[in-house]
C-alpha cells in the first residue's frame, strides 16, 4: 500500500522547517519504505491557481488561510494503516505538528 | 410457541453470526460479500433444517453453506476469478475449520479489532461492531442510535470504504500493539453497555437490548482472550450492573436510586458471576480502570442493605480510579463516597473544590449529577434552602424526563 504523510503545523512549526528530520529518512529509506518526499517552504511563498473559463485567476497564499498548514510530504510504501502509522508516529513532526495519512488510489 | 427450527436458527443467529461472518471476510476479504453471503446461509439453514433436522454442529454447517455461496458469487463475476484463486489458496492453506485448532486466532477477535481500529471514527466503530458482530440490521442499529436508517446505512458503507481503501489489517494485533488496542475494543463495548443501559437522551430510560449485546459480545471477548484481566473486568462490571436492571426503574418507568432499589430483585446469578471474573481477574495483579469500576459496583452488589455498603472502601477505589483515569465524574464519585463514609462535610468540601475547577474550565454547563449530588449533601446537612436551589439547578440540567422527574420528587420531599 501506497500513503502520502502530509505533514502539517501551525507557524510555531516554522521554526521546526531547517530542523531535518532527526534521522528519520534514512531509518525509513533503509528500511525500504520511503519513497519520495520534501519539506515546503512557508504558506506565504505559495501561489494558488484555478482556470475558470479558460482564464487562469491566481492568489497570493496556500488553498485556506487555516491555522495548520502543510508544511512537507513523504511518500511511503508499507504493508497496511497499522504500518503507516507506526511510521508516521516515528516523524519528529509528529511531536509538534499533525501528520495526515492519506492512502493513494490504486490508478 | 416457536417451532424448534425456528428457535435452532433464531439461536444460531445468535451465537453463529460474528463467527460466520468473520470467518468470509478473512476468506474474501469482501465486508458486503460476507454480510450477503452469511444471510444466505441462515436463510438456507431455515429451508434445509426443516426437511433434514438441525446439524450437529450448526456453526461448521452455516459457515460451510456462506462459503459455498461466496464461491458461487465470486464465479459468477469477472472480477470474482482472482478472488476466488486466492481464496482456494487460504482454504487449502488451512484446510477445515481452523477456529478449532489450538493456537489459531478466532476470526472474530480479528474481526472485533478490526471493527474497533481507533482509525474509524467511534460512532462508525459501535455500528460496525453491531453490524458485522452482533447481526443487527442497519435499521435496529439506526433505531438505537436515534438516526435515521439511511444515514446509518451511510455510516456503516463509509467505515468498510475507509477498512478496504486505507488498508485496514484484518487481524489482531501482534502483541506490542494491545496495551493501546484493546482498551478501544473495550470502550466500543462498554459505550455500546451504556447505551443500553441509560438511554442518552428522550424517554425511553433503558434499552436492554444493547445492554444484552454488549455483555455477549464482552463474553465472547474474555472467551477469546483470557490472559486479559481488563476484558473480565469489563465483563464483571456490566453483569454487576445489569444485575440490577429489574429493580433500577418503577413501574411508572421511574429512576429508582440505589439506596431505594428493592435488592431482592437484583439477579443474583448475575452478581455472583461478575464477583467470581473479578477475583480471577484481580489475581493476575493487572489492575485497570474497569477492574477497579467492578470491585466497586462489587461493593454495592454484595451489600444486603444500603447501610451495609463499605463506603470507606469505595472511597478508596475511586481515588484508585482517580489516578488510572482522572475525570471529573470520577472527582464526583469519590466526592459522593466519601460524603458517605466520613460524613456529608467531607463530601461537600470535595463537591465544592471539583464545582471550582469546573467552572473555570467552563465544563460545568449541561452537567446535572454535579448539582444533584451538592444538594443531595446540602439536604443531608441541613442546609435545606441551598439544597432546594441546586435540585432546582439539576433538574434544569438533566436530560431525560425520568432524571426531571426524580428530581422533582427529591425536590418536593424537602419542602
Amino acid at each position: 500500500m501506497k500513503y502520502v504523510l502530509l505533514i502539517c503545523g501551525d507557524e510555531s512549526a516554522a521554526e521546526h522547517a531547517y530542523d531535518g528530520c532527526g534521522g528519520w529518512s534514512e531509518t525509513m529509506a533503509e528500511r525500504g519504505v520511503l519513497r519520495g518526499g520534501a519539506g515546503l517552504r512557508p504558506p506565504g511563498d505559495a501561489t494558488t491557481l484555478r482556470v475558470r473559463e479558460g482564464e487562469v485567476l491566481l492568489s497570493d497564499g496556500p488553498f485556506a488561510e487555516t491555522k495548520e498548514q502543510l508544511g512537507g510530504f513523504c511518500l511511503i510504501e508499507c504493508a497496511d494503516l497499522d504500518e503507516a502509522i507506526e511510521i508516521a508516529a516515528a516523524h519528529p513532526a509528529a511531536a509538534y505538528g499533525t501528520i495526515e495519512i492519506r492512502p493513494l488510489t490504486d490508478l | 410457541m416457536t417451532p424448534p427450527v425456528e428457535a435452532a436458527v433464531d439461536r444460531a443467529f445468535r451465537e453463529e453470526w460474528g463467527q460466520v461472518v468473520a470467518t468470509l471476510i478473512r476468506w474474501t476479504g469482501d465486508w458486503d460479500l460476507a454480510e450477503e453471503c452469511a444471510q444466505d446461509a441462515f436463510a438456507q439453514a431455515l429451508r434445509t433444517w426443516r426437511r433434514d433436522g438441525v446439524p450437529r454442529r450448526p456453526g461448521a454447517w452455516l459457515t460451510t453453506a456462506a462459503r459455498n455461496r461466496a464461491v458461487d458469487r465470486l464465479r459468477r463475476e469477472a472480477t470474482g476469478a482472482a478472488k476466488l484463486r486466492e481464496a482456494a489458496d487460504m482454504l487449502a492453506a488451512q484446510d477445515g475449520d481452523a477456529a478449532d485448532e489450538p493456537g489459531v486466532p478466532d476470526d472474530r477477535l480479528r474481526l472485533i479489532f478490526t471493527c474497533c481500529h481507533p482509525a474509524l471514527a467511534l460512532e462508525a466503530r459501535v455500528a460496525l461492531t453491531l453490524r458485522t458482530l452482533a447481526g443487527l440490521t442497519t435499521a435496529e442499529i439506526a433505531r438505537a442510535f436515534l438516526v435515521g436508517e439511511q444515514a446509518m446505512a451511510k455510516r456503516l458503507a463509509r467505515a468498510k470504504q475507509k477498512i478496504r481503501h486505507a488498508a485496514i489489517p484484518y487481524r489482531v494485533p501482534p502483541a506490542h500493539l494491545l496495551p493501546e488496542r484493546l482498551p478501544a475494543v473495550l470502550a466500543v463495548l462498554y459505550l455500546l453497555f451504556n447505551e443500553g443501559y441509560s438511554a442518552t437522551a428522550g424517554a425511553g430510560l433503558v434499552r436492554h437490548d444493547l445492554a444484552s449485546e454488549a455483555i455477549r459480545l464482552a463474553r465472547v471477548l474474555v472467551r477469546l482472550m483470557p490472559d486479559e484481566p481488563e476484558a473480565a473486568g469489563l465483563l464483571a462490571l456490566m453483569l454487576m450492573h445489569h444485575a440490577r436492571r429489574a429493580a433500577r426503574l418503577d413501574e411508572a418507568g421511574d429512576l429508582v436510586v440505589l439506596e431505594d432499589q428493592d435488592r431482592g430483585r437484583w439477579d443474583a446469578g448475575q452478581i455472583a458471576e461478575g464477583v467470581a471474573l473479578l477475583d480471577g481477574a484481580l489475581g493476575r495483579g493487572r489492575p485497570g480502570p474497569y477492574q477497579v469500576q467492578a470491585a466497586i459496583a462489587a461493593c454495592h452488589s454484595t451489600a444486603a442493605r444500603p447501610e451495609d455498603t463499605d463506603w470507606a472502601q469505595i472511597a478508596v477505589l475511586y481515588g484508585l480510579l482517580a489516578r488510572l483515569v482522572p475525570s471529573p465524574v470520577v472527582e464526583l464519585n469519590r466526592a459522593v463516597a466519601v460524603g458517605m463514609a466520613h460524613g456529608p462535610a467531607a463530601g461537600l468540601a470535595l463537591v465544592d473544590a471539583l464545582r471550582e475547577t469546573l467552572r473555570e474550565s467552563g465544563a460545568l454547563a449541561g452537567y446535572h449529577l454535579l448539582p444533584a449530588a451538592r444538594a443531595d449533601l446540602l439536604r443531608r446537612l441541613g442546609r435545606t434552602a441551598e439544597a432546594a436551589q441546586a435540585y432546582r439547578e439539576a433538574a434544569g440540567l438533566a436530560a431525560t424526563d425520568a432524571e426531571r422527574r426524580y428530581l422533582a420528587r427529591r425536590l418536593a420531599a424537602l419542602e
